[in-house]
């Protein structure tokens, strides 16, 4: 049956790869439904703030698009297929459930994004950064993080003497 | 054969779960009674045994690690906002230094995701070049992991052997590429230059020279008792945790679940080539190692098929637009010289688009993900890293072992903290 029908969700090709649009109030039932059908790992899970993007993006017409979009990968090694989830994630309330309970691998994977893009994953077991510092303000990869806007430590400090 | 074990949320997980400002607070209490045996323990980010800048956090009871957690982030620079920098060109500069051990097969996936976006195909000369790189270039990691994985085991000599051998690949390296690390060799569009004249000979010279060595290294430590009772058994995972932890790559394998993208998802000519894909059957630290060093010699069987088989033409893809011209065209022709001036301050525009291609590199699955917007330079650029995701398993496999069989586990799982941390 075409992934469209059987997950009663949005579908389209994305580089020659079946991709699924959700809403985060049906993301995962979807991924529910796909664990059972054998998509048996998580491959990778990641974000795009899509805040600067020009024009139009190339979405099926019915997705409603939003600033963030989750972006997530899932493998079927019996019948070596692969199949994307996209969640589009509102800047308002960026909360996403977690995948945790169906692929523990997304512990890390769900704390990367929420590091990096300041999205939240309701029932993580540790929703806390991973690579920035604790009490690190801000998300670097969201497109209103300017680069090289940090403070360099220590550059006022005199030479040696 | 269940995951039920990598599932648990609660204190009986084996990955705990703790911030740095509640750590803190566990020491300075001093009204904790200390009725029990637990420690917390800090090990790294510069112990020689966590290969880099790895900081553990672990929970003890006596010997015995219960709950642990890798605290990583050390060598976090940004190289994925970096990437957004830079135009497609400059990018395999920028991912070729997060996996410092094996960086081709970084440039490689992020050179196949950006042709994928051009909708290019490079000459099979050049196909066949990044094959064989890659190969060597999983030769010399593997070689890093049994020398470095020696020493943490007290085998020292293990080291320099390992070290040894891999000299030899990197020189080889420095011959076609210029450079021993970070070579930016594997480009969009083809490869940087062609093989030396005299590349076969070198080849079979270093190949030559290594095999005898895998032999050496199975009278060391293969068939060692010591060495064996020092791994056997330590740190085992089944295939059910191992997917579930979305573990890949000889950490997968060891599990005896044979996936090896490679075989399963071929890219570049891999389907041409003959070469066994290594199980192990326990899931272990000395599975972890047998099947490393067996894949280098599965890799030395794909490099004698190269060498065979290499194909004549070019080694990149002779299109204006995207190849920079020769440099002695730039002389003759005002084109060229429009083009190369083109390429090297503006870079190429990209199709808008998405893509995500993955090859199997030392470590497991490395994936480029690229969002073009039709600009010269990334929209977003995400690398799937497989020693930050593989790193998810160490709680696990530490969970109920000595300190000391911490050190072996840790460098079984071979991760390279440059990409960890990225």
């Amino acid at each position: 049956m075409e992934p469209g029908a059987r997950y009663g969700a949005l579908v389209a090709d994305i580089s020659s790869q079946p991709v699924l649009f959700v809403t985060p109030a049906n993301y995962l039932q979807v991924a529910g439904a796909a664990f059972e059908d054998g998509f048996d790992q998580l491959i990778d899970l990641t974000a795009v703030d899509y805040l600067s993007y020009p024009g139009q993006r190339p979405r099926p017409a019915d997705v409603v698009c939003e600033r963030f979009e989750l972006v997530v990968q899932l493998i079927n090694h019996a019948s070596r297929e692969r199949l994307g989830l996209r969640v589009q994630v509102p800047t308002a309330e960026p909360r996403v459930p977690s995948l945790f309970d169906l692929w523990p691998g997304a512990e890390n994977l769900e704390r990367e994004v929420f590091d990096m893009f300041g999205i939240e994953f309701v029932d993580h077991p540790d929703m806390s950064r991973i690579l920035m510092p604790e009490d690190w303000v801000g998300h670097p990869l969201r497109k209103d993080y300017g680069v090289g806007d940090i403070a360099v430590q220590f550059s006022l400090a005199s030479a040696p003497t | 054969m269940t995951a039920q074990r990598v599932m648990r949320r609660g204190a009986d997980s084996a990955v705990l779960r703790l911030s740095e400002t509640e750590a803190a607070l566990i020491g300075g209490d001093p009204s904790d009674s200390g009725d029990d045996e637990r420690v917390l323990l800090n090990m790294g980010p510069a112990h020689p045994s966590t290969h880099g800048v790895l900081r553990l956090m672990l929970e003890m009871e006596g010997e015995t690690v219960l709950r642990s957690k890798p605290v990583i982030g050390y060598l976090h620079t940004g190289m994925e906002k970096q990437g957004e920098q830079l135009s497609y060109l400059q990018g395999c500069t920028n991912v070729t230094r997060m996996d410092y051990a094996s960086p081709l097969f970084s440039e490689l996936a992020f050179s196949l995701t950006t042709e994928k976006l051009l909708g290019i195909e490079v000459p099979p000369r050049a196909t066949w070049i990044r094959m064989l790189m890659c190969e060597l270039n999983r030769i010399s990691s593997h070689l890093l992991y049994l020398a470095t994985n020696g020493m943490d085991l007290g085998a020292v000599s293990m080291l320099i052997y390992g070290w040894r051998e891999r000299e030899e690949v990197l020189r080889f390296f420095e011959k076609v590429t210029g450079l021993r690390m970070n070579h930016n060799y594997i480009r969009p569009t083809g490869v940087a230059a062609d093989l030396h004249d005299g590349w076969q000979g070198d080849l079979r010279d270093l190949l030559a020279l290594i095999k005898p060595r895998l032999e050496e290294y199975d009278v060391l430590m293969t068939g060692q008792p010591i060495w064996r009772t020092r791994l056997q058994g330590v740190g085992a995972l089944n295939a059910a945790e191992a997917l579930a932890l979305s573990a890949s790559g000889p950490l997968l394998r060891s599990t005896g679940y044979a996936w090896d993208l490679r075989r399963d998802q071929p890219y570049l000519a891999y389907d041409e080539v003959e070469f066994d894909v290594i199980v192990g059957t326990f899931g272990d630290c000395y599975d972890r190692f047998a099947i490393r060093l067996n894949e280098i010699r599965e890799s030395i069987k794909i490099v004698e098929q190269i060498i065979d088989r290499m194909p004549k033409g070019d080694y990149r893809i002779q299109d204006k637009k995207v190849t920079p011209p020769p440099r002695a065209r730039i002389d003759e022709s005002m084109e060229a010289l429009i083009h190369h001036f083109k390429i090297f301050t503006q870079g190429y525009q990209v199709p808008k688009g998405e893509a995500y291609v993955p090859v199997e590199s030392p470590r497991g699955e490395l994936g480029v993900y690229i969002v073009s917007d039709g600009t010269s330079k990334p929209y977003r650029m995400r690398v799937r890293p497989p020693s930050f995701i593989n790193l998810q398993t160490l709680p696990h496999l530490m969970r109920g072992g000595l300190i000391a069989d911490g050190v072996a586990i840790i460098s079984s799982v071979d991760p390279i903290l440059g990409e960890v941390d990225r």
